[in-house]
């Protein structure tokens, strides 16, 4: 046993020192996580918020009442007080669509010609949303907040006209008493959101842990694969298995040295994210580590069946990026899980990313302790051990064939 | 004198194509056993097999008493490879490669330490034992690789083409240094097709040619199986044994080896 660790961590450290003193490699190293933290935190659209989103408004009504009803889009500010919409005026709902069509605005929004003679008859006026339907994201989130602008109006004026009556039919007394009564009546029940953690989270807070177990679990994957078949490639492989080793120690250490890399590459990929995007981790950073070297666990099988089977370094390449890219979309690193159809949703279950994504971020966002992320802990665990225990008798047979 | 390797119908098959066939034959504890035959006649792959980095199709062999199939790790032990392919990793220095394949064998820092400053002395390679592999001449390379194969004093040696696209000096150099070794009670295991080195390492040649030992005696005895030439040299028993056709690439080598050397004594047999 004594003799077993010690050969795993001669090969571990031979590896490790060989990799050190590869530039290029070690370079790639720390700029694969940076690129890959960079470009998802700056390109995906942080999606809670509208910044200046271009919209057109047709307004062919000339009441005060539709001008109020712009004034308070042009008006609407999200967090950082810029404003949400860039508002461009059109003459007619024709116009609007050409402007979608154009894609020089992101929606529309129509007065009609009766809006205001209807709102004076007591009547019930409409406006009109148009979507721009070959943007969906963008889309879903402007018409989400002109509707709600636009209900917001309609309350405001609706609670006018019953503190109004209310008034008038002598209910309440004073006029502000009756708004308060108006606004009772016409929205009789009200939400308030709470978090488990305190102010918001954002989508780079969801994708960060996603981000952290691909970059991890993909560099073990390929990191093994890779070590194992270039040092068959160049022979040297020979010169490790004449030794009288036990050939579980050849392939641990490999994975140690792996594993070792790969946890640097979370580390950068977690500083990073908390120096550069303002990602907190809410949960224990302990618990963070262990999820990641569990999840590496689970993949150093794949990694050891994808080497033992490939004799070349492009073959193993080939391999890997057959499972690495379906992966990339099942297990949830950018868009949540629940959001696919039900039979990917199963599928993507079958991959022990998900588990290590899913883990990761009830840890590092809802800051969840050992006991909430047991279940995640024990597939990744029985995954691992699985994989290897199928891995281990094919690699001593692959490799002398 | 008793028998260190023992090889009974060994074959390896790749698929359809036969590169060992039913291969059979005896080493004895410290000689010097040449394999003899043109590319692709299966030289390596029974090396390799005898090696344990191939597992046979089929037959049996035993090395140093050890079933070379049921007892591998024994049989480890007793083996050192210098094989085609240099066994060194470019971006470690001579040193940190030495003892990381020492302590894989479970050497002592200090044993490998004593045995590598003797050998590295020898071949003149001392001053550049902290310089990584990466930045040696093939020939450097070649020194270290067989001085890791010696790191644990095996008891047998195998060496595939040792001296392949080396200059004259350090073929020279690395034939004398194996003479050395096998003098001190190594048996050593040589493939080549090198005539010369053939006829004046080995007390006993294999012929091997298409997976298949034609012949196998000492040089002199295969010499004299030569009966049109007067004073045949042992590139005229090669080539009346294999055939003078061409084969691939092997035949460019083959006839280009020097005719004549008059070295060392080329009669060891013990």
């Amino acid at each position: 046993m004594k003799e077993i660790i010690s050969h795993i961590w001669q090969i571990a450290k031979k590896d490790l020192i060989e990799f050190s003193r590869d530039r290029i490699r070690l370079v790639t190293f720390v700029i694969m996580p940076i690129f890959m933290m960079v470009l998802t935190g700056f390109i995906f659209p942080s999606q809670t918020t509208l910044k200046d989103v271009p919209i057109g408004i047709a307004r062919l009504d000339n009441d005060q009442i539709s001008e109020q009803l712009i004034k308070a889009l042009k008006n609407l500010s999200m967090k950082d007080s810029q404003p949400a919409f860039n508002v461009k005026t059109y003459q007619s709902e024709d116009e609007v669509k050409e402007g979608i069509k154009k894609q020089e605005i992101s929606g529309g929004l129509i007065v009609p010609e009766d809006f205001s003679t209807k709102l004076a008859a007591n009547g019930q006026a409409q406006i009109i949303i148009i979507e721009d339907q070959a943007n969906p994201q963008i889309s879903a989130i402007t018409t989400q907040v002109l509707e709600q602008v636009v209900n917001t109006f309609s309350q405001q004026i609706g609670t006018q006209k019953v503190g109004y009556l209310l008034q008038k039919e002598k209910v309440v007394p004073s006029g502000e008493a009756a708004e308060k009564t108006a606004l009772a009546f016409l929205k009789p029940i009200t939400t308030k959101l709470l978090g488990l953690i305190e102010g918001e989270t954002n989508y780079f807070e969801f994708v960060a842990p996603g981000i952290m177990a691909m970059v991890v679990m993909t560099a073990v994957m390929t990191g093994l694969a890779g070590s194992v078949s270039r040092e068959k490639e160049q022979g040297t492989l020979d010169g490790i298995l004449i030794s009288p080793i036990s050939r579980l120690a050849i392939i641990l250490g490999k994975a140690t040295s792996q594993s070792i890399r790969g946890l640097a590459q979370g580390v950068i990929v977690l500083i990073l994210a908390i120096l550069l995007f303002g990602v907190k981790i809410y949960g224990s950073l302990l618990l963070v580590f262990l999820l990641l070297i569990l999840g590496i666990f689970s993949f150093v099988g794949l990694g050891i069946l994808v080497s033992a089977s490939a004799a070349e370094q492009e073959t193993a390449t080939q391999i890997l990026f057959m499972f690495q890219f379906p992966m990339l979309f099942l297990s949830g690193v950018f868009f949540p899980i629940q959001q696919m159809p039900k039979i990917m949703q199963q599928i993507s279950h079958l991959v022990p990313l998900t588990y290590a994504i899913e883990a990761l971020r009830k840890v590092m966002i809802l800051g969840a302790g050992l006991t909430d992320i047991r279940t995640e802990l024990i597939i990744l665990f029985s995954f691992g051990l699985i994989t290897l225990a199928i891995a281990m008798p094919l690699f001593r047979r692959m490799i002398t064939r | 004198m008793e028998d260190i390797i023992e090889v009974e119908n060994l074959t390896k098959k790749f698929g359809h194509f036969t590169a060992v066939d039913n291969v059979s034959f005896k080493v004895k504890k410290g000689e010097i056993f040449g394999f003899l035959g043109p590319n692709g006649a299966g030289k390596s792959t029974t090396i390799r097999m005898l090696t344990t980095l191939l597992r046979p199709t089929s037959g049996r062999a035993r090395i140093a008493g050890y079933d070379l199939e049921a007892q591998q790790d024994q049989v480890r032990r007793y083996i050192g490879l210098v094989a085609e392919k240099i066994i060194l990793y470019d971006r470690l220095t001579a040193d940190e490669n030495l003892q990381f394949f020492g302590r894989l064998n479970n050497l002592k820092p200090a044993v490998i330490k004593e045995r590598s400053d003797r050998w590295l002395r020898r071949l003149g390679m001392e001053e550049w034992r902290n310089h990584q592999v990466g930045t040696y001449s093939t020939g450097m390379k070649q020194r270290i690789n067989v001085v890791r194969a010696l790191l644990t004093e095996p008891d047998i040696l195998f060496l595939d083409e040792p001296t392949l696209g080396l200059d004259p000096q350090t073929s020279r150099l690395i034939r004398d240094f194996i003479a050395e070794v096998n003098e001190t009670g190594a048996t050593v295991i040589l493939t080549t097709h090198d005539m010369h080195e053939a006829e004046t390492l080995s007390d006993r040649v294999a012929i091997i040619d298409c997976g298949k030992i034609i012949t196998l005696d000492t040089t002199e005895n295969l010499k004299k199986m030569v009966k049109n030439i007067s004073n045949p040299t042992f590139e005229d028993v090669f080539l009346t044994l294999t055939g003078n056709t061409v084969r691939d690439i092997a035949s460019s080598r083959i006839t280009s080896a020097s005719r004549r050397w008059h070295g060392r004594p080329t009669n060891r047999v013990r």
